[in-house]
């Protein structure tokens, strides 16, 4: 009998993640997308491993290939100055989405601690928190990334921090919002009745039952910061040489535009269905985890 | 409606003064400077060019001068366009981007509100989709792309027929310089736009004064132009806060690539030549612009929308 009563609870916590997961498997765009997401982060991950030619490696009797070339192994022909493009174009993947990813999670980490902590303390402490956040909202934070870029200069870590440092606000309204539902409900309750401490009931029961939004939120934000990135980088802000990304190769390609457009619309392609591929799986997976259409 | 101006007005403020603030303490701690040349430079011109720009005093007189200097409309001089101060650069670079900026959005919101309309009235149809597609499009292409690709399709190849239009450049804003430019700008506004207006529409038209209206008999057209669109543009309205934010950032990709001389590109120059004083000018002009159109915003807002005025006054 006591096996049953622990055992009971557990079964449906699944069910509704296994809910969630059917939801999402019959979207056909969010799955399609899921799928190439997948493609394109293990090629990026992997590909330029795999092939002939580094990124940054010269072809000296290759200069501006035309594609594809299979006898020398440059599939999408070489740019200006005789590099692989397509191992440009998988590196540059590779550090794309390796800043939207990272940059999402110190976004991911602020904003769940803020919205949490002002959601459930509530009082002066969440009035406090969010007129910061509503005062952030009402300043133009992408020059302050780039004023924080030109102070400490351009390195890989700042970079995804400073995103990541302003790009937190939304999620942390959303997560207050869910926790202010949240923390009436008698779960919670019994939770501070059976003596659990706030840091504890946060971390155990609101920060589980927020989950569903913030990996909505998050499939959303980390398309933004790749945005972001790609602004930086493209504007000569963001990532140095010899390291490249999609931004900084969009604006390479675009000085060789007359010549060479593939060394453009390569980069610009792999980008753009990065981004709607994410867009789509995170509409996709709002409505697969919406209370609201439970 | 006064008091929420007065209140707004006194966040504004402070908001503004800490920007400065944090602006002027990490320009100044940056590592190198805009003194750092590529040959070597005798010590005692590098002394003299400190003291020219008063870069030898004490950080904290610094930072009063500035202080009091923006208070006379004074951003100082320029460390790199040596024969300009920062405000007459800004002088010169504000009108060209505001001009773009809302001919940007006065093109979007003829554009992207429409669009909107006419998706909401045919919720999942091949209307709605087609919509919704090209504005999720829209959102997803990013304007450093699409300049490209426009330059690439009107300067290169239609260069030869009527449709041809100037890759860059500005000739002292002659229109056909003018329509790549703003219609880049405008794009992913456009996208927002119908996005926002559509998702507003169908909830309002569910609503039951709108039904109410139609029962009276009223045409379709005229409940929702007349009664439903009302309402249905305040997430529009809301939206046109942030989007001066968006706009200035915009400007920066759009005022680079098609080389205009508006602030955006004055601000990435001067960001790449450590200008300080440029960049903290365009940041401080531009977080004062935003403030100004946050403010202008929720005072419409309350005009718009009965319920924001009560809760106001409650």
């Amino acid at each position: 009998m006591s096996d049953m009563a622990v055992a009971l609870p557990e079964i449906e916590g699944r069910s509704l993640w296994q809910d969630a997961w059917r939801r999402l498997r019959a979207n056909r765009a969010a799955v399609a997308s899921l799928v190439i997401l997948a493609v394109i982060a293990i090629a990026s991950i992997v590909g330029p491993e795999l092939l002939t030619w580094k990124y940054d490696q010269i072809d000296w009797d290759h200069v501006e290939a035309a594609p594809p070339n299979f006898a020398a192994g440059h599939y999408l022909g070489t740019d200006s100055i005789g590099r692989d493009l397509l191992a440009r174009v998988l590196f540059g993947g590779r550090v794309s989405l390796m800043v939207g990813v990272l940059a999402t999670a110190v976004a991911l980490l602020i904003g769940v601690t803020v919205g949490t902590v002002a959601g459930y303390i509530g009082g002066r402490t969440d009035q406090l928190l969010m007129r910061l956040v509503d005062l952030l909202y009402s300043v133009p934070l992408t020059f302050f990334v780039i004023i924080l870029m030109v102070t400490f200069g351009r390195n890989f870590i700042l970079m995804f921090l400073a995103i990541g440092a302003v790009e937190w606000l939304t999620m942390a309204r959303i997560v207050r919002g869910q926790t202010l539902t949240l923390r009436t409900r008698e779960f919670i309750e019994a939770a501070r009745a059976a003596g659990g401490s706030t840091p504890a009931i946060i971390l155990r029961h609101i920060v589980p039952n927020v989950l569903g939004m913030v990996i909505v939120y998050v499939t959303l934000t980390i398309p933004q910061v790749i945005l972001l990135e790609s602004f930086l980088s493209f504007l000569g802000l963001g990532i140095q040489e010899p390291m490249t990304s999609w931004g900084m190769l969009i604006n390479d390609g675009a000085a060789e535009l007359e010549v060479t457009p593939r060394t453009l619309i390569v980069p610009a392609i792999f980008m753009t269905v990065t981004l709607f591929c994410f867009n789509f799986l995170g509409d996709g997976l709002r409505d697969a985890l919406d209370p609201k259409d439970r | 409606m006064w008091p929420t101006l007065a209140r707004r007005l006194l966040i504004g403020i402070p908001t503004l003064l800490v920007i400065i603030t944090v602006c002027f303490f990490l320009m100044r701690l940056t590592p190198g400077g805009p003194f750092d040349f590529d040959a070597p430079v005798p010590p005692e011109i590098l002394a003299n060019l400190r003291a020219r720009y008063h870069l030898d005093d004490p950080l904290w007189k610094q930072y009063l001068d500035y202080l009091f200097g923006l208070l006379r409309g004074d951003f100082g001089p320029s460390f790199k366009y040596r024969d300009f101060t920062v405000g007459q650069l800004i002088a010169e670079g504000l009108p060209v981007s505001l001009e773009n900026g809302f001919a940007a959005l006065i093109f979007a919101v003829l554009v992207g509100v429409p669009l909107g309309i006419i998706a909401a009235l045919g919720q999942n149809t091949a209307r709605d989709y087609a919509v919704s597609a090209a504005s999720m499009t829209g959102i997803v292409i990013p304007n450093f792309v699409m300049g490209h690709v426009l330059i690439l399709v009107f300067g290169v190849w239609l260069k030869d027929t009527f449709v041809a239009l100037p890759a860059g450049g500005w000739a002292e804003g002659a229109l056909a310089n003018r329509v790549l430019p703003v219609f880049c700008l405008a794009l992913p506004y456009i996208a927002y736009l119908a996005r926002i207006t559509r998702g507003s529409m169908i909830e309002v038209l569910r609503a039951g004064y709108v039904r109410t209206a139609r029962a009276k008999g009223l045409p379709f057209r005229t409940v929702v132009l007349r009664h439903a669109l009302k309402s249905a543009l305040i997430p529009v309205v809301t939206f046109l806060g942030p989007a001066t934010a968006f706009l200035l950032t915009g400007s920066m990709v759009v005022e680079t690539i098609f080389q205009i001389p508006g602030i955006g590109r004055y601000f990435v120059q001067g960001a790449l030549n450590r200008d300080y004083t440029l960049v903290m000018g365009v940041t401080i002009v531009s977080a004062a612009l935003v403030i100004v159109m946050n403010l202008v915003v929720d005072l419409l807002y309350t005009l718009l929308d009965p319920k924001v005025r009560h809760e106001a006054g409650a």
